[in-house]
């Protein structure tokens, strides 16, 4: 599996939907604070997508196309995570104490920003690398 | 914090400096640093004589957890005195000792110093706390660095054997001591022993009395190696002989002798603390006299008089603890009891002290202890003969020496027995004084033995590994003389302890007797006519010489030529058969088989839940509120049931798969359906993701076999199963339908109405996750993230060279 | 409907003590499956089931599902993950390295 799969209706339909899955995830991400969503659910959405190009193209291309070291982004995200915690408590604040506001930008009008949605953006990233890089440690071991 | 808290921590402070005085100052001996410690500390508390011997006493406090109780308050008088005094006056002596005794190129004395240091703090701490909790800390410390001493050299198997036997049967002891204690807080509430003393009219009329103080007497009887547990003081002997003379015969094991002496305020008076006492410690006294006959080993035979000595330590203070059963009585019956109690007790470390050191130097200078080996080494060795016949004489009971007064006094205190006319004296009491007459005979029998054996007869060098054999140099020689000297300076004048340290410990075993101002009548004199105690004298003596005469005739019976002590095979087989217990139930249990363990940790659990439902009638489900079932229900569950079951009967991979698959696709529409969006959706990616991986990983794996079950194995596969489940949906139920019933408020409440104001999000999930309870995901990722690097380090790191692919 | 569900998590529950005790590695990990998502759904349904909206403030409803037992699932669904990865990768790496997947022939000599 995932060596050389070779069908291209399967290749050009995943163009497509990677596309769709990819934003979607996104929006997932930034909504969860209000809708379901998040970081969990965002971040695997990201790496089912990820996954599919996986599949539909075999390794070594998109290990080309692709250059992270997912490891790197676990630990990239686990960073994310405690440093918000940290920050708070620099202000005198409990360990991962939150904060949101609400702001006026351009083009967007009123919107929310909040302190958890950078912590959510590290669970996004562990969760989303870590998935990948269990399914291609075990993928690229088959050699 | 005072001087006095200072004096318990400094030799720990001292400890931790030690190792870096080694490393840096190699060419001193560490010895001598170590030396000025317990000088300095003897001559600090020398200085406590003149107050306390005016019947005052020193009571420090310093908080420790108050609210438990425990405090490390300091409390100082004659007993204590007398305690401190002894372990730093030795402990300079033995320390002196060992800087000539231990070479400082081929000994690691950095650990020598450090557990000897360690062990000095926690002695001088048992013996200057007042709480019973500090007390036990530092009790076990003792044992601890006890341990570690007798196995200095621990590349030898018996030191080993040695160590392990004297921690295994020490902490035992200080673990019921602990229990004891612990119920003497439960009757009195206090931990601090002047306060129980206080209400030990109280501890005497609970009903707890009894256990607390058998708890209390095992660890006062283990560690002052009371029979039966005397066992681990002979093979403590392993220890360089330094410690022996130190911790083995002066100080630690009388440890259980402070204690016992310390609670006989609180015990004292009862028939049973009476009767336990005196007659264990004689029961020691004979046993371990006798056995000191058979030994052949020099420090073998100071072992078991120590036993033996401790024992007649331990029966004076049994029969002295009746003072508080007459309190205002004759006092001279009993007062002779704890007067001869706290005499000998100093006699004891002077004249074994010097004994064992002059056997360490016999070991030092002619390479072994056998004293079939040894012989004529009066000519040889003229000092350390002297310095043995003054120790061995004055154990033996002979005057001028100070062991002849205690001994003495022993025995008026045995007869005094027979006049108490309480706890059924009058019938039994005669055979207290002939016990003790007996061990004495065993006494003056070793004495004579160990003298003639090793220093009379031929000198023959060919049974010695030296080539030559010489007096030991003059610094070793120090510490054995003085105390030699302080041996015959006692037996000469022994009234110069009467009043400084022997009158304020009495009052302070038996507290509570003397109205405040005045003092014990204690004038030792040597001589008292011809008394019941000096015909006995004459009669040890006479039968001593008779079976030392007749001795060749017994040499050869088994009673002489067998070592071992019985007791010893019943610890070496209690400790082989717990060993082969443990394997035997280890072995019974670990199979190895997967399904063996789930078959017992299952049965175990549905017995228990079914046993806890019947207890509490859990499954009481009446009032069941149960939301209503739609149509489309019955449809999903079906399906859902049905690619459950399905899977054990499965014997394809790919088909395996599909029906894990349908059933976690099934989960994240149940979840769509009780109104977990959230839940849904994380399910059915994982769900996928998890697909992927199965096939991944089925794709290398062999094909599934069909597995051939005996119908009986399948049969308790198919009750546990059944039975599992069916407590799971018990419990299920049980759960719901208590949350119902209580009508608790639901923390779950918190979140949903502060989710908005508090977080600013509207998914109350998502704002539990990332914010109320951050930390908790915090963690989580962290776990996931664990997780992964397991995967990776299981699939891309290899053992090299090794048969491993 | 919290008893039905009972006795469906209890099924699931049967199923999978059963396929813990065979001797077959793949079952075992599948087994391993079957049982978080009986916790899942017993964690649900023992705080009551379908009573009140979505916990999402925006649908403004009278009464929102207890939130709590959710969160506590979402996270169990992820760690499970993690847990059956490893599980997987185990048996697989034994398989590679054993030549068998038969528990039996696994559990090694007596002295071990």
């Amino acid at each position: 599996m995932m060596q050389k799969p070779n069908n291209m209706m399967l290749q050009t339909l995943a163009r497509l939907i990677i596309l769709i899955i990819l934003s979607f995830s996104i929006y997932l991400l930034l909504a969860g604070h209000n809708s379901p969503g998040g970081g969990f659910v965002g971040g695997l959405m990201t790496a089912s997508a990820i996954l599919i190009l996986y599949l539909s193209f075999d390794l070594k291309s998109i290990q080309k196309a692709i250059k992270f070291d997912y490891i790197k982004i676990i630990g990239i995200g686990l960073l994310f995570a405690s440093l918000t915690g940290v920050v708070s408590m620099l202000f005198g604040f409990p360990f991962l104490k939150q904060f949101f506001d609400y702001f006026t930008l351009p083009i967007l009008g009123e919107v929310e920003l909040t302190t958890a949605m950078v912590f959510d953006l590290g669970v996004y990233f562990v969760v989303l690398a870590s998935a990948l890089t269990i399914i291609l440690t075990i993928a690229e071991d088959d050699k | 914090m005072t001087l006095l808290h200072w004096a318990v921590l400094l030799p720990f402070i001292a400890a931790i400096l030690i190792p870096f005085l080694y490393k840096y100052l190699k060419r001193i001996h560490t010895g001598w640093f170590v030396l000025i410690l317990p000088l300095v500390l003897f001559v600090y508390f020398l200085s406590f004589i003149p107050k306390t011997s005016s019947g005052e006493v020193i009571l420090n406090n310093l908080n420790w957890v108050p609210s438990l109780g425990i405090n490390f308050n300091v409390y100082l008088d004659g007993l204590s005195l007398l305690f401190a005094l002894l372990i730093t006056g030795i402990g300079s002596l033995v320390v002196l000792y060992s800087i000539y005794y231990l070479s400082k190129h081929k000994e690691k004395l950095n650990n020598f110093y450090v557990y000897l240091l360690m062990f000095m703090g926690a002695m001088l701490g048992v013996v200057l706390s007042d709480n019973l909790i500090v007390i036990y800390v530092f009790w076990e410390l003792t044992s601890i660095a006890s341990s570690l001493l007798i196995s200095y050299w621990y590349t030898r198997e018996k030191s080993v054997y040695g160590a392990q036997k004297s921690m295994y049967i020490t902490v035992f002891g200080g673990l019921s001591m602990l229990g004891g204690f612990s119920l003497l807080y439960v009757i009195a509430g206090t931990f601090s022993i002047r306060e129980l003393i206080a209400n030990a009219d109280l501890v005497m009329a609970s009903s707890l009395f009894i256990p607390a103080m058998i708890l209390v007497l095992l660890g006062a009887f283990t560690k002052s190696a009371q029979f039966p547990f005397h066992i681990w003081l002979p093979d403590a002997m392993e220890a360089p002989t330094p410690v022996s003379a130190y911790l083995h015969s002066a100080t630690m094991v009388k440890a259980g002798i402070y204690l016992v002496a310390r609670l006989t305020g609180v015990f004292g008076g009862a028939p049973e603390w009476f009767w336990i006492i005196t007659i264990a410690g004689l029961v020691t006294l004979t046993w371990g006299s006798i056995s000191a006959v058979r030994q052949k080993d020099l420090k073998g035979i100071l072992a078991f008089s120590t036993v033996s000595q401790l024992g007649l330590i331990m029966s004076l203070l049994g029969a002295g603890s009746a003072a508080f059963y007459f309190q205002d009585g004759d006092n001279a019956l009993y007062m002779t009891a704890i007067l001869a109690a706290v005499f000998h007790l100093i006699n004891h470390a002077t004249f074994k002290g010097s004994l064992f050191m002059a056997a360490g130097i016999i070991d030092h200078e002619t390479g072994t202890r056998d004293i079939r080996k040894l012989g004529g080494l009066m000519t040889v060795l003229p000092v350390t003969a002297t310095i043995s016949l003054i120790g061995l004489a004055s154990m033996a009971g002979l005057p001028p020496f100070n062991g002849f007064l205690s001994k003495e006094l022993f025995f008026t205190g045995m007869l005094n027995v027979t006049e108490y006319g309480i706890f059924n004296l009058e019938t039994f009491g005669f055979i207290i004084p002939v016990i003790a007459w007996i061990a004495s005979v065993f006494t003056f029998l070793y004495c004579i033995l160990m003298f003639s054996k090793t220093f009379m007869g031929k000198f023959d060098i060919s049974k010695l590994k030296v080539k030559h054999v010489h007096e030991a140099p003059i610094g070793m020689l120090i510490s054995p003389v003085i105390l030699a000297a302080l041996v015959v300076v006692f037996g000469l004048f022994p009234n110069l302890l009467a009043y400084s340290l022997i009158e304020p410990a009495m009052a302070a075993i038996i507290p509570g007797i003397l109205s405040p101002g005045e003092f014990f009548d204690v004038h030792i004199s040597h001589w008292h006519g011809f008394s019941p105690e000096l015909w006995m004298t004459f009669g040890v003596v006479a039968l001593g010489i008779l079976l030392f005469m007749t001795f060749k005739k017994w040499e050869n019976t088994a009673f002489y030529r067998g070592e071992q002590d019985l007791f010893n095979y019943a610890y070496d087989s209690g400790y082989e058969g717990l060993i082969k217990g443990s394997q035997w139930i280890t072995r019974l249990q670990m199979t190895g088989r997967l399904r063996d363990y789930f078959i017992y940790m299952n049965t175990f659990i549905i017995l228990i839940m079914a046993y806890t439902m019947y207890r509490y009638s859990l499954p009481a489900i009446q009032s069941l509120d149960l939301s209503p079932i739609p149509i489309y229900f019955w449809l999903v569950i079906l399906v859902f049931i049905g690619s459950i079951v399905v899977i054990p009967f499965i014997n394809n991979r790919v088909a395996l798969i599909i029906a894990t698959g349908v059933s976690g696709f099934i989960v994240a529409l149940l979840f769509v359906l009780f109104r977990a969006p959230d839940l849904a959706l994380t399910q059915l990616l994982i769900e996928s993701v998890s697909v992927i991986l199965f096939m991944l990983v089925f794709y290398h794996l062999p094909k599934l076999k069909k597995v051939k079950t005996p119908p009986k194995m399948k049969a308790v596969k198919l009750i546990i199963s059944i039975g599992f489940g069916l407590m799971i949906t018990l419990g299920s139920l049980s759960v719901f339908s208590m949350g119902q019933e209580v009508n608790f408020d639901s923390i779950s409440e918190y979140y949903t109405e502060n989710s908005k104001e508090e977080a600013g999000g509207y998914n109350i999930v998502n704002v539990i996750l990332v914010d109320f309870r951050g930390l908790d995901t915090m963690l989580e990722i962290l776990v996931v993230s664990m997780a992964v690097l397991t995967v990776v380090s299981l699939i891309r790191l290899r053992f090299k060279g090794s048969e491993d692919i | 409907m919290e008893l039905l569900m009972s006795i469906v998590i209890g099924i699931i529950f049967s199923v999978t003590i059963y396929l813990f005790m065979s001797k077959n590695l793949l079952r075992v990990v599948a087994a391993t499956l079957l049982l978080s998502h009986g916790v899942h759904l017993l964690l649900l349904t023992m705080s009551g089931l379908q009573r009140g909206a979505a916990p999402i403030l925006s649908f403004d409803a009278d009464a929102y599902t207890d939130p709590l037992p959710q969160a506590l699932v979402l996270t169990a669904i992820v760690i499970s993950f993690g847990v059956t990865a490893i599980l997987l990768v185990m048996s697989y790496r034994t398989y590679k390295v054993h030549k068998t997947d038969d528990l039996e022939e696994l559990r090694g000599s007596a002295d071990e």
